[in-house]
């Protein structure tokens, strides 16, 4: 018997390309399992994708319309699209490196526009399909392959930018918790505006190698549950203590209206 | 935009510009953005994407002098080789229109939609700051009147379209995101399956191809708007080449030197890219002399040169910044012409 989630998937195209033990795989079947729970009409989704790792999943292996196009651009494209033709279900695929380097402009000024978006972001905390090089995200003092001697940068915290950006739904988790991830996913897709969820996954090849000197995708789940703490914990606690914490949770859900559905309004009145 | 149906946005730069017109035009609208000099070459990555993934698309670029800044209330038509070569990788399939008037822009902008949506191509309106900041009278058509292309669609189901195949120069019909035909559309080189894990011996010989293809669908077969427009072509001995604004003084420079009874004549290239050598070819078949008038240091004559080939003189003209102006290039035709 084949998977329940088989049918959104070119099974023929199977496998993935990626690294044994790449959590972008457990982030796929959140994002399946939400569209199937949500009855969602795949024929209505139109994925873009970015470019890295997760954009491997993003076009051909997903049986659904997709765009695999520019680094970091995948935001603007789903602008076009959703601007366009408003009652597509438009799901960008992005990476930390995709969004928060190369596109961070575009992501910012998504969320400023609250366009009715749910972007996906694919956290692993270092340039995996490029070879191990230093992200935005990556942790403090990280070993990776540009910073032989450890990161001297501070790394970004994309959820309070979709946040301070304006965003209608804000979420992190891990891919240590599928569950909470997919019920945000759910939440996303019936969200009218700009949704952004960070689901940190684990890179074994790379930042698993170099920072946590294990190879194994069980360890690096298990690491990330001790480092987990919730929104709600968080707020007890001041930055000293946060280092190093990944906070997981919602941080922003709220209503407001949608880019593209306020312009068809606009338009129906100035005809 | 709102009051015709249509849809407006001013994005944060202009690679969200293109970006966002390839979306739109996926979601099945005619899309066009518009730019000057500098966004251009930011906007060169977005057409690299609508070329390999043929997206229709028309690009206003209104030249102005550069690089970089260069000086933003200067003309110049230095954007000849970027619209044509724009792009990494040997990115071929622009066309590119160069208009001379108000009314041109207006007619061209027209056209490159037909053209986009015909040959599934980024088109671009190559303008220049003069044109763009022309005021004349321009005849708005009536849309009966107009003659309107739009993008073939498939005529086959889901299941049997094959979305990525190639028949040599033929353009393949564009479904639009959320009909079913689940697309996937991409930067990458694929198979004609839509593959993109390719085994690396066979990567050349389907790159050739699909480069082949995208180079070609524009360049096989005559099309009507590949144009140039002449002025005394008949009895000429002297001809002047010229596009864009710089044609303006070039015609009456040519109607100034015919007045005192010199066989000169010109010829405007409307089509920059792809170059319509064969027509110019004929054009300038039985000419002494040539003379290239260009707002830059030299894009076009190199081309020129390459049409007419050794036997016939070619004589370059360039400036930057400002017009020719009738006398200078008088003084050009009277050192050749008789």
């Amino acid at each position: 018997m084949s998977h329940p989630l088989m049918k959104y998937l070119r099974e023929d195209w199977m496998p993935t390309v990626l690294c044994a033990g790449c959590g972008d795989g457990t982030v796929l079947q959140c994002m399946l399992q939400a569209v199937e729970n949500k009855n969602i009409d795949i024929d209505q989704v139109a994925i873009v994708a970015g470019i890295g790792c997760h954009a491997r999943l993003g076009t051909g292996y997903i049986a659904a319309d997709s765009m695999w196009p520019l680094h970091g651009r995948a935001l603007p494209i789903a602008t076009g699209i959703k601007l366009v033709n408003p009652n597509l279900h438009v799901v960008v695929l992005t990476g930390d490196g995709d969004c928060g380097s190369i596109g961070l402009s575009h992501f910012v000024h998504a969320a400023r526009r609250n366009i009715g978006v749910l972007t996906l972001c694919f956290n692993n905390g270092i340039y995996g399909m490029t070879g191990g090089q230093v992200a935005p995200t990556t942790r403090r003092g990280a070993i990776t392959k540009t910073t032989p001697y450890g990161n001297l940068e501070y790394p970004l915290d994309l959820c309070s930018l979709a946040e301070t950006a304006g965003a209608s739904y804000v979420a992190r988790w891990t891919t240590a918790h599928p569950r909470q991830l997919t019920k945000s996913i759910e939440k996303a897709f019936e969200k009218k505006g700009f949704s952004f969820i960070e689901a940190v996954t684990q890179c074994p090849t790379y930042f698993g190698r170099y920072t946590l000197e294990t190879t194994r995708a069980s360890e690096i789940l298990r690491w990330f549950l001790r480092n987990s703490m919730s929104v709600e914990q968080s707020k007890k606690l001041d930055s000293e203590e946060l280092a190093g914490k990944i906070i997981v949770g919602e941080f922003v859900d709220t209503q407001k209206p949608e880019l593209a559905e306020q312009y068809q309004i606009q338009s129906r009145l100035k005809k | 935009m709102p009051e015709v149906g249509g849809v407006f946005i001013q994005m944060e730069d202009e690679i969200a510009s293109i970006t966002s017109v390839i979306g739109a035009s996926w979601a099945g609208a005619k899309a066009m953005t518009a730019t000057s000099g500098p966004g251009f070459s930011l906007m060169q990555e977005g057409i690299g994407l609508a070329v390999m993934t043929e997206t229709p698309c028309v690009i206003v670029d209104v030249q102005r002098l550069g690089p970089c800044q260069g000086f933003a209330t200067l003309p110049m038509q230095g954007d000849v080789m970027q619209a044509r070569w724009g792009s990494h990788g040997d990115s071929r399939s622009n066309i590119v229109l160069a208009p001379a008037s108000p009314q041109e822009m207006l007619n061209l902008t027209m056209e490159a939609f037909n053209l986009a949506e015909r040959f599934r191509t980024p088109t671009i309106v190559l303008s220049d700051e003069i044109v763009a900041h022309m005021r004349e009278r321009v005849i708005i058509p009536r849309i009966e009147d107009l003659r309107i292309e739009n993008r073939s669609k498939p005529s086959v189901p889901a299941e049997e379209f094959r979305f990525h195949e190639l028949s040599g120069s033929d353009v393949t019909p564009m479904p639009t995101l959320g009909s079913g035909y689940r697309l996937n559309i991409m930067g990458h080189l694929r198979t004609e399956e839509g593959r993109v894990n390719i085994p690396s011996q066979n990567a050349p010989q389907l790159a050739f191809k699909l480069l082949s293809h995208l180079s070609e669908k524009i360049t096989t077969g005559e099309w009507e708007a590949r144009k140039i427009k002449t002025l005394y072509a008949d009895d000429s001995r002297t001809m002047l080449i010229s596009y864009g604004a710089t044609s303006r003084t070039v015609e009456s420079a040519v109607k100034e030197a015919r007045k005192a009874g010199m066989k000169v004549g010109c010829a405007r290239l409307v089509t920059l890219w792809p170059f319509p050598e064969e027509q110019l070819q004929t054009i300038l078949e039985d000419i002494d002399n040539v003379i290239v008038v260009e707002m830059n240091l030299g894009q076009i004559v190199d081309k020129v040169r390459e049409v007419v080939g050794r036997s016939t003189r070619v004589i370059h003209v360039p400036k930057v910044g400002d017009l020719h102006t009738t006398e200078e290039l008088l003084d050009c035709v009277r050192k050749v012409a008789v």
